[in-house]
């Protein structure tokens, strides 16, 4: 049985415009001890999944799902206590602005010793040890002095460092780090990558990597799923993703990274951007910027047709054995 | 009302740039402005009374009338009869050297008839502030929690009418409900005549205690009821709006979001990750009160008879008592002025990002 199960996951928000479907019908399974990637442009519904695996879907926001489990409960169901058991503890999350999802108020210290107080019930030594150890763990140096740091003492890495260190206090069987990198320096982005892939290693615990950045999941995930528009358009093992995309956007996204783009004077990038809650065409989504479109995908929407390694969401699949350069 | 300071994302931003020791800087910008401050208060505390038509001798004699030559020599007694730049410079003189001069109705020093009143008016602006704080805090964030529901929409529109209430009606209102109608408080006054303690700090309610007397504690609990209502109904109406609007900001923070994903209960999410952030601008708009709350205590004063400065000016202006007036005023603003310091040394406390260096 996989631990995390999502069958069907939508999450609508209503606003004067109108109802918006950030999530629009996902599927994902990530089993124990496995690393996903999630990958996707700016706007794509990665941080509004992960959140409603979360339970943190902020008001107005509706969650729907046939299925949406974590190690065979059904987080749809579940009551508010039950579910403050679970989040904190078993599934943990880091976000993607470290100097800001820290409470400037409070030491870290203090907030990291929050969460082994009210899941772990420890007091006393033992909290401020196991915190210093945590500390020490995600590569913050003098820790024993760090404990009576503000956030605002410390760089963004490490604040980063402090928001893992949060995550992983109480041996989360589930990490979700919705794009940790997306805010640091590039220098610290490699660090913190290394830290959490390690982290993941030493625990055995499943880690959900989300980023825009196809280069991050090449080197740390096993499985991704390429999202757009709040769908997922592509999902298989990363090793035959990299190889053979079948969805135009993941071709596109892969051709625009600069070590794919050796010997060209210019690197290829998708003109447009992500559809949001008035532009959403009919059709397929990605009709407007893929280069491929043809009469059938203005007209009709894709389902997500599985194939030999895995799922693609496109009437036209590229051909599984060419390299998609023009 | 200014924007309020934000905790959060953006930062708080200073009216002037700080590099460290920030507090130090900070104190003696602030003292920096005392000076300024103070001059202007002597010069309109000396000259407003002197533009009300009447000097003392006029007003105590009245209809009775009085000889010109008595009425000259009694002016050049009181130095009335100098010109009024003299006047003012011998009163700065004065008060720099901190004489506030001898009151010319009851030959008493200013300062001493000040002392002896000021611990009844601060008993009556404490417990204003308390009830203010007390009931204000928690309705806004009542409201801002509930945001758009009727309990907000019930708290900002009874806050709205508290504002919008004048102290002088609103008093009255209180008198004939609770004490004439239902007879549950007294009319005036600090305490019942039947009691006598002895005044050792000046504050009613700690002298009954120190004298064990607490049937006196008890009468002077129920005359203080009814004023602090009266005075703490417009600071009340100020902090719950300013609670409420703290609230709301600092609640879309992500610090919150962080919280909750931490499994905490919503009761510590919204009271200690999200009111202590936003206590930092209402901690501030409750010291600006300050000044409000000693206006507003000269009328609640007079309603109720409350014997503190705030009756005692009026009765002062009425008698055209200058040194009174102008001591009475001066120190008031002193008093108000290290409340607002005191404020801002609090409000560094509050907020880890002015108490510390990077
Ligand atoms: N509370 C909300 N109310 C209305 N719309 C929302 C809300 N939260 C997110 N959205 C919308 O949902 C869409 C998906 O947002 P989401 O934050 O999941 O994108 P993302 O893939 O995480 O992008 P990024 O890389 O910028 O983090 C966006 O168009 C966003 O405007
Ligand atoms: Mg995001």
């Amino acid at each position: 049985m996989a631990l995390l199960d999502i069958r069907n996951l939508s999450v609508e928000f209503t606003t004067r415009a109108g109802t918006f479907r950030a999530v629009d019908g996902i599927d994902l399974t990530v089993d124990e001890g496995e690393v996903v990637g999630i990958v996707g442009e700016s706007g794509s519904g990665k941080s509004v999944t992960s959140l409603a695996v979360m339970g943190l879907i902020p008001e107005p926001g509706r969650v729907v799902a046939d299925r949406l489990s974590f190690a065979g409960r059904d987080l749809r169901s579940i009551s508010g206590s039950e579910r403050r058991r679970i989040v904190g503890k078993d599934i943990a999350m880091v976000f993607q602005e470290p100097m800001t999802s820290l409470n400037p108020c409070f030491t870290v210290g203090f907030q990291i010793m929050e969460a082994l107080k009210v899941h772990e019930g420890l007091t006393g030594r033992a909290l401020r040890d196991r915190t210093v150890e945590l500390l020490d763990q995600v590569g913050i140096p003098a820790p024993e002095s760090r404990l009576r740091a503000f956030p605002h003492q410390l760089s963004g890495g490490m604040n980063q460092r402090v928001m893992i260190a949060m995550a992983i206090a109480c041996n989360p069987r589930l990490l979700i780090a919705d794009e940790p990198t997306t805010a640091l320096d590039v220098t610290i982005q490699k660090q913190i990558l290394d830290l959490l892939a390690r982290l993941q290693r030493e625990r055995g615990m499943a880690l959900i990597l989300i980023t825009h950045d196809m280069g991050v999941v090449a080197e740390t995930a096993r499985r991704v799923a390429v999202m757009y528009a709040g769908q997922v358009v592509e999902t298989r093992p990363a090793a035959d993703l990299f190889e053979r995309p079948r969805h135009p956007y993941t071709a596109a996204l892969l051709d625009a990274l600069p070590e794919r783009a050796v010997g060209r004077r210019r690197l290829p990038t998708i003109p447009g951007v992500v559809p949001g809650i008035a532009d959403r065409p009919g059709g397929c989504l990605f009709n407007p910027r893929c280069r491929f479109t043809a009469t059938r995908c203005c007209g009709l929407r894709p389902e997500l047709e599985p194939d030999d390694t895995g799922a693609t969401r496109c009437f036209f699949p590229l051909p599984a054995h060419r390299e998609v350069t023009p | 009302m200014p924007p309020p300071p934000r905790c959060g994302a953006a930062a708080i931003r200073l009216p002037f740039p700080i590099p460290y020791p920030p507090m130090l800087r900070f104190l003696l910008t602030r003292a920096g402005l005392v000076v300024p401050t103070f001059l202007g208060i002597t010069v309109l505390a000396f000259f407003l009374i002197r533009l009300v038509p009447g000097d003392p001798i006029e007003v105590r004699v009245g209809e009775r009338g009085i000889a010109p030559e008595r009425l000259a020599e009694l002016r050049h007694a009181m130095g009335l009869d100098q010109p009024l730049w003299k006047q003012y410079a011998d009163y700065l003189g004065n008060v720099l050297t901190g004489d506030f001069g001898v009151s010319l109705v009851t030959r008493n020093a200013v300062i001493d008839e000040f002392l002896s009143l000021f611990p009844a008016t601060i008993e009556l602006a404490a417990a204003a502030i308390l009830f203010a704080v007390v009931v204000g805090l928690p309705a806004g964030v009542l409201a801002a929690v509930r945001r758009g529901s009727v309990v907000d929409h019930t708290v900002m529109g009874l806050s709205l009418t508290g504002y919008s209430m004048p102290i002088f009606w609103w008093g009255l209102l209180l008198i004939l409900l609770f004490s004439v109608n239902l007879g549950w408080t007294p009319v005036s006054g600090r305490l019942d005549l039947l009691y006598y303690v002895e005044p050792e700090t000046g504050f009613m309610l700690i002298d009954t205690l120190l004298a064990g007397d607490t049937d006196a504690f008890r009468s002077a609990l129920r005359h203080l009821v009814l004023p602090a209502v009266v005075l703490g109904t417009i600071p009340l109406a100020v902090i719950a709006r300013m609670t409420r609007s703290a609230m709301l900001e600092v609640l879309g923070e992500d610090y919150i979001r962080t919280a909750r994903a931490k499994g905490l209960r919503e009761k510590r999410v919204i009271g200690l990750h999200a009111l202590r952030n936003a206590l930092i601008p209402v901690v501030t708009v409750i010291g600006l009160q300050a000044g409000t709350l000693l206006g507003g205590a000269i009328l609640t004063e007079t309603i109720f008879s409350w014997p503190g400065i705030g009756k005692w000016l009026v009765e002062s202006i009425n008698r055209r008592d200058y040194p009174a007036l102008q001591g009475g005023i001066l120190l008031i603003a002193t008093t108000v002025i290290a409340v607002n310091l005191l404020v801002d040394l609090l409000y560094g406390v509050l907020n880890p990002r002015i108490r510390h260096a990077r």
